[in-house]
């Protein structure tokens, strides 16, 4: 386990009357890839700014590499920032953008000059230096951004929503493109997004933001697995809500009444909120599978197709389980040589104890 | 109606509006170079005699050098006012905020009269003798406005985060002001220099009220109008002065929008 690189100690912020951050913490470790995830308005870039020092909190301490940040300004903070607009100047040249920080280091000119090429390079604009800044594309503009701050070797590099202006294609290849940037430099990462996709797929660690808190920390799988509330289940993916009774819970398991499912018994991890307060039970749409006769599984239940929605490489289907009164979303892997049950047929569905979260 | 005969309609009183409008503009070139003292059509013949009486006139020199110095320093003091003002508008919050604004634009629809005579009246209180020095200053105040508008779309179209990335880059705030707010805002600091400059050359009645001795250049014209002999020197300055006066305006309005698109804001406003 490495040492926490940043640690965020009750951070609180507040706007006149209105509270950002309600006493955020947390620990970032030292070449970790982190997310802030969460709804716009949760506080996630606010909690951001003020680990970059563009806001200062109103209460608690952010400390890097075990130094406070208080009264610590931007420019003299041992982070870059890629920003939402990419924040390029359209006055300088690519090579005068990525060199821009540089010229307070006291480099000399070769120096400096061999970094930024290095920097470029890093990025796949290796030979761009000259071009004016206004006639790059939006995706190298957002390399010549990455390249700026890189060019610094911080410890942090904080990225704030820095795909969201990209179309799709290029969403998705700039999401590879920094995990293994991410990798090769082996520099701390901070990314807030609103994408739990994107999320999920780049970070090592997640923390979900809810209100100017944090609800949950955990990787990836955990938190899509294993999420602590209702909130955090919704938020994540998509997440099937059943009414859910728990009849008897001790260290060891837990047995639950679950509407359309019947009784089962569950480890205790599969209540990661605890299982006093829990009053749903979640289960993941592609969790549960449509059989086809003679196919099993380790639990199954009846019902009924209300609504079929076709995706091309999946097919979700609305199932009305006997005895319940909403459908259920089951999500189906289109596979050669099944035939999709079509709406108002009789279908057996088959789940498995193992994937049910229980829920406050 | 049809809506062809309305098109023609609309169209014919849009011409009509302009007409109206710069009809008497155009006349002072016609009568500036026309051979006769007498202000009336038909022409007599063309010259361009009245233009050397002006070359040869030293109190006209005399005007327009005062002109020049009291729009030199009109421009430059309310756009440095300008500068202080609109970075304040655009970037802090402050309490009365809206209020101090609203005072600060109010000359701009203040009757220049009220200004001209609420100023003399202050200046006379204080003691303070009528001098170019006055007139600036009152210039001042009917620049500044102009002065903070032009400079508050300069600020506003410059990206905050161009800032912030500079400070997060290292860069101390007086770097940044000079290495990425001022290379970003200039095309706008020179628009609002030429605009004030324009308005304070072509300025009269708060001239008129504040000026001491010295005449600046309307105050002279206007002094030469009582000579019929004078016309059309009057006319030929006036065509100068109004030539002059459409080039800075022209020259202001390319460096306005060079200062929205360089900014990234590519609105042709």
């Amino acid at each position: 386990m490495n040492a926490p690189l940043i640690a965020l100690d009750r951070v609180e912020k507040r706007f006149g009357a209105f509270t950002a951050l309600h006493g955020v913490s947390a620990e970032i470790r030292e070449g970790e890839f982190f997310s802030l995830l969460g709804p716009s308005g949760c506080g996630k870039t606010t909690l951001l700014r003020c680990i970059a020092g563009f806001e200062q909190p109103t209460g608690g301490e952010i400390r890097i590499d075990g130094g406070s940040m208080e009264g610590v300004p931007a420019n003299r903070r041992p982070t870059n920032m890629v920003f939402q607009s990419y924040a390029i100047f359209p006055h300088l040249d690519v090579a005068q953008n990525v060199g821009y920080g540089l010229r307070r280091l006291g480099l000399k000119r070769e120096e400096a000059a061999r970094r930024v090429e290095e920097a470029l390079a890093m990025v796949d604009l290796a030979g761009y230096g000259a071009r004016p800044s206004g006639k790059l594309s939006g995706g190298q503009r957002q390399r010549v951004a990455l390249a700026r701050a890189l060019v610094m070797r911080p410890r942090v590099l904080l990225l704030d929503e820095p795909l969201s202006a990209l179309d799709k294609k290029l969403r998705e290849q700039m999401q590879a493109e920094l995990r293994r940037l991410q990798r090769a430099v082996g520099i701390t990462f901070i990314l807030v997004t609103h994408d739990q996709e994107e999320a999920l797929i780049m970070s090592d660690r997640i923390a979900v933001m809810f209100d100017g808190r944090i609800a949950q920390v955990a990787d990836s799988e955990t938190l899509y697995r294993r999420p602590v509330s209702r909130r955090v289940a919704a938020f994540i993916g998509v997440m099937n809500f059943l009414e859910a009774r728990v009849s008897a819970a001790s260290g060891s398991g837990i047995e639950a009444e679950i509407e359309g499912l019947g009784r089962v018994a569950l480890r205790a991890e599969q209540a990661p909120g605890g299982a006093a307060g829990a009053l749903s039970a979640g289960v993941r749409p592609e969790l549960l599978s449509l059989l086809w006769p003679g196919e099993s599984a380790e639990r199954t239940a009846e019902g009924v197709v209300e609504d079929v929605v076709y995706y091309g490489y999946m097919t979700d289907f609305a199932v009305r389980l006997d005895g319940m009164a909403r459908p259920l979303t089951v999500s189906m892997r289109n596979a050669a040589g099944r035939r999709a049950p079509a709406k108002g047929e009789r279908v057996r569905v088959g789940w498995s104890t193992e994937s049910v979260v229980l829920l406050a | 109606m049809s809506a062809a005969g309305r098109s023609m309609g609309l169209r014919g009183y849009a011409l009509l509006y302009l007409l109206f409008l710069y009809a008497p503009v155009i006349l002072l070139p016609l009568f500036a170079f026309n051979d006769s003292a007498i202000i009336a059509f038909p022409l007599s013949g063309f010259t361009t005699a009245a233009f050397t009486q002006l070359w040869e006139t030293p109190a006209l020199h005399a005007a327009v050098w005062n002109s020049l110095k009291v729009g030199v320093a009109a421009a430059l003091i309310s756009t440095a006012l300008g500068i202080c003002a609109a970075r304040a508008a655009t970037r802090s919050r402050f309490p009365g905020k809206r209020p101090i604004m609203g005072l600060i634009m109010a000359p701009l629809v203040l009757p220049e009269i009220i200004i001209a005579v609420a100023l003399l009246i202050v200046l006379v209180q204080l003691g303070m003798p009528l001098s170019l020095w006055t007139v600036a200053l009152g210039h001042v105040l009917i620049c500044t406005p102009f002065a903070v508008a032009i400079l508050s779309s300069a600020f506003l179209a410059l990206d905050q985060s161009l800032e912030e990335a500079s400070l997060d880059l290292g860069e101390t705030r007086v770097g940044t002001f000079f290495r990425v707010t001022l290379p970003l805002v200039a095309p706008g600091i020179v628009a609002s220099l030429l605009i004030s400059f324009t308005l304070s050359l072509d300025e009269f009645i708060i001239a008129f009220f504040l000026t001491g001795s010295d005449a600046t250049l309307p105050v002279y014209i206007w002094s030469q109008l009582r000579f019929t002999a004078k016309l059309p020197s009057v006319m030929a300055l006036g065509f100068l002065l109004l030539l002059f006066s459409l080039l800075l305006l022209i020259a202001a309005e390319w460096f306005r929008r060079r200062a929205r698109r360089g900014a990234g804001d590519e609105g042709w406003i």
